[in-house]
C-alpha cells in the first residue's frame, strides 16, 4: 500500500511568482518525513503539489516531476481527481463536513470511489477507520451525530479516519496539530507513529520538537528573503538534522537562532 | 442588577499599569468604575443600540398595522351573510358565499406561484452555481450583473412582454404539449389559442423571481468555507461531487430562504398576471386551458375600480387570505430550515 515518492526538479508557481524552486528529494515508503522551515518558505505549498491540490488555487501551476512508484503525477494523461483518491490529506484546521454525521464523514471518500457499499461493509469500515484513528471508543455511541460537535482534537482524528478509510498510498499532513492542545497533539503524534507501519506519511510542522519526535527523515526549507522562492536546503535522517546538519542555515534554524 | 464593586477613587486604581494610572483618566482602565457593574453605553454605541432596536420594532409595528387594517376593513364582508354578499357585490354573482369566492382565488394564486417556483428554482441554482464555481471570474461578474438587471425591470413591462411576445411565442409549444402529453391531467383540456394561460403566467413569474433567487443563492454558495471545499477535493471529489458534498448542503437553508423570497414576490405579483392571464374562477389544474384560474392580487386590481363598499370589503378579505398564505409559507420555510439545524454547518 505504501509507496515511495520521488520529486525531480520541481518548481512551483503562483501566477508569475515562483514560490518554490528546484526541489529534488525522495520520500521512503513506510516512513514519516517531516518538512520544517520558517513561515512562507513554501513547505505547505510543496506538500500540496504531492497530491495536486496546489492547482486548485487560481493561477497556480507546477513544473517538474513528482513520481509515485515511478508514475509521474503531472503526466498529461493523469487525472488529478484519481491522484487525490490515492493520496490522502489532513489539513491544518480540522475540517470534518459539518453537514454530515460522524459515520458519513468517515465514508465520504469511500462513497466517492465506490457508490455501492453494503451496509455491513460500511459499518465495518467506519469502525476499522475510527479505530485506526484512535477515535472509536470516544464516538461509537454517537456515530449519527454531526462531526462538528466533537472537540478540535477529535475532529482532527476524524479527518485522519476519513483520509485512511480510502486506504491511500500516501498520507499528507499539513500542520495537523497546530490548532490543537498538547494532549490532542500527543494523541495525533502517537497515531502517526502507528500509521507509518502502513502508510507513507509526509508532515509539515512548525514545531521542531514534533518533527524530532515523530519523523524518520526531516527536510529543511528556507528562503533567502522576501520575494525570493523557497528552497529545499537539506534533507536527511532526523537524528542527523537535529544533531549534525551539513548546512549552517539548518543548524541556525533548529537551534533557534532565527526563524 | 446592582454594582458589586465600589468605584475605585481616581489615581489609586490598583488594576491600571503604574505609568498610565496618573496620566489617564481612571475610568479608561479595565477595572475602573465603568466596567465595575452593568456596562454603561455611551455615545455612538447607545445610538446604535436604539436605532437597531427601533428598526426591529418598526417592522413589527408595520406588520401589525397591515394585519389590523386587513382585518378591520374585511370585517363587514366576514360578518355579512352569504345571501347579502351575493346580492350586493356584483362580481360575486357566480359564488354562493365568501369562502366559495376566495377559495378558487387562493387556489389560483398558489398554483401560479408554485409553477413559477418549480420553473425558477432549478434554473436559479444552476446559474448561481455557474457564477460561483464554474465561470471564469470576468464572465461571472458580468453575468451576475445581467441577472441583477432582470430584477430592475418593472412588472408592467414583464406583463406587456408576456402578453404580447411570450404568449404567442409559446402557444405552439403549449399546443404540442397538449397533443402529445395531453394524457397527463395537467396538460389536458382545450389548449388556449392565445397562449394566455396559467403556464405562461408561471413562466413570466419565474423570470421575475429568478434574479432574487439567483442573487441570494450565489452569495450563499460563495460563502462555502474554502476549508471544506478543499477537504472534499483532497478526498478525490470532482468539482460536481465537491459541490454536492459541501456547497449545496451549506447553501441549503440559504436557498430555501431565497426561494421563499421569490415565492413571496410570485404570490403577490399583480400586473403581470392581470395582463397575461385569461381569468376564471375554477379549482382547475388545467395549465394550458383558458379561463380557468385567477390570482388574488390580480383579481383585486381588476375589480377594485368598480367595487362598492361591500365589494371593497370582500376584496380586502381576499387580501387577508393572501397575507395569511404568505405567513404560512414563510413559517413552514423556517421550519424546514430548522429541522436539520445540527447539520447546517452553522455551529
Amino acid at each position: 500500500m505504501a509507496q515511495r515518492i520521488d520529486v525531480k526538479d520541481l518548481n512551483i508557481y503562483y501566477g508569475d511568482f515562483r514560490a518554490v524552486a528546484d526541489v529534488e528529494m525522495s520520500v521512503e515508503p513506510r516512513s514519516v518525513t517531516a518538512f520544517i522551515g520558517p513561515s512562507g518558505c513554501g513547505k505547505s505549498t510543496f506538500l500540496r503539489t504531492l497530491n495536486r491540490m496546489h492547482e486548485v488555487i487560481p493561477g497556480a501551476r507546477v513544473e517538474g516531476r513528482v513520481e509515485i512508484d515511478g508514475v509521474d503525477l503531472y503526466a498529461p494523461d493523469v487525472d488529478p481527481v484519481a491522484v487525490r483518491r490515492q493520496i490522502g490529506m489532513v489539513f491544518q484546521r480540522p475540517n470534518p463536513f459539518p453537514t454530515m454525521s460522524i459515520a458519513d464523514n468517515v465514508l465520504a471518500g469511500v462513497r466517492l470511489n465506490n457508490r455501492r457499499i453494503s451496509k455491513g461493509d460500511a459499518q465495518d469500515l467506519v469502525e476499522q477507520s475510527l479505530r485506526g484513528a484512535n477515535l472509536w471508543n470516544e464516538v461509537k455511541d454517537r456515530l449519527d451525530r454531526p462531526g462538528s460537535g466533537l472537540s478540535g482534537g477529535q475532529q482532527q482524528r476524524l479527518c485522519i479516519a476519513r483520509a485512511i478509510a480510502v486506504k491511500p498510498q500516501v498520507l499528507l499532513m499539513d500542520e495537523p496539530c497546530s490548532a490543537l492542545d498538547p494532549i490532542s497533539t500527543l494523541a495525533i503524534e502517537d497515531l502517526i507513529s502507528e500509521l507509518k507501519a502502513d502508510y507513507t506519511i509526509v508532515i509539515v510542522t512548525h514545531n521542531m520538537q514534533q518533527a524530532a519526535r515523530v519523523s524518520d527523515r526531516t527536510a529543511f526549507f528556507n528562503l533567502a528573503g522576501q520575494g525570493q522562492p523557497g528552497k529545499l536546503v537539506e534533507v536527511d535522517d532526523t537524528s542527523v538534522i537535529f544533531s549534525a546538519p551539513r548546512e549552517q542555515a539548518t543548524e541556525d534554524y533548529i537551534s533557534g537562532r532565527f526563524g | 442588577m446592582t454594582a458589586t464593586t465600589s468605584p475605585a477613587p481616581a489615581g489609586t486604581d490598583p488594576g491600571g499599569p503604574p505609568e498610565s494610572a496618573g496620566s489617564r483618566p481612571p475610568r479608561r482602565s479595565l477595572r475602573g468604575p465603568r466596567r465595575a457593574g452593568r456596562p454603561v453605553e455611551r455615545g455612538a454605541s447607545r445610538v446604535f443600540r436604539w436605532t437597531a432596536t427601533g428598526a426591529g420594532a418598526l417592522i413589527l409595528v408595520v406588520l401589525a398595522a397591515v394585519a389590523v387594517f386587513l382585518v378591520v376593513k374585511a370585517m363587514p364582508a366576514l360578518t355579512a351573510s352569504s345571501g347579502e354578499l351575493v346580492d350586493s357585490v356584483s362580481f360575486m354573482r357566480n359564488s354562493s358565499s365568501l369562502a366559495d369566492y376566495v377559495g378558487p382565488l387562493v387556489f389560483g394564486t398558489v398554483l401560479a406561484a408554485v409553477l413559477a417556483l418549480v420553473l425558477a428554482v432549478p434554473v436559479a441554482i444552476a446559474i448561481a452555481l455557474f457564477i460561483s464555481h464554474y465561470a471564469p471570474r470576468r464572465l461571472a461578474s458580468g453575468l451576475g450583473y445581467v441577472v441583477d438587471l432582470l430584477a430592475a425591470v418593472p412588472s408592467v413591462v414583464y406583463g406587456l412582454w408576456g402578453a404580447m411576445v411570450l404568449a404567442p411565442l409559446v402557444q405552439p409549444l403549449w399546443s404540442w404539449l397538449g397533443s402529445t402529453l395531453g394524457w397527463i391531467p395537467l396538460f389536458g383540456g382545450t389548449v388556449s389559442p392565445t397562449g394566455r394561460v396559467i403556464l405562461t403566467v408561471g413562466v413570466v413569474l419565474a423570470v421575475m423571481i429568478l434574479p432574487i433567487i439567483t442573487a441570494v443563492s450565489r452569495e450563499v454558495f460563495l460563502q462555502t468555507p474554502r476549508l471544506y471545499e478543499e477537504a472534499a477535493l483532497a478526498l478525490g471529489a470532482t468539482r460536481w461531487e465537491m459541490i454536492r458534498m459541501t456547497v449545496l448542503p451549506f447553501g441549503r437553508s440559504g436557498v430555501v430562504s431565497a426561494a421563499m423570497l421569490g415565492l413571496g414576490r410570485a404570490l403577490g405579483e399583480t400586473m403581470a398576471v392581470l395582463m397575461i392571464l385569461s381569468q376564471g374562477f375554477l379549482y382547475s389544474f388545467l395549465l394550458l386551458a383558458a379561463g380557468q384560474q385567477q390570482t388574488i392580487a390580480a383579481n383585486i386590481a381588476a375589480q377594485f375600480p368598480e367595487a362598492s363598499d361591500m365589494g371593497m370589503s370582500v376584496l380586502i378579505a381576499t387580501g387577508l387570505a393572501l397575507f395569511v398564505i404568505t405567513l404560512v409559507v414563510n413559517m413552514s420555510a423556517r421550519a424546514i430550515v430548522a429541522r436539520r439545524k445540527d447539520f447546517s454547518g452553522a455551529n
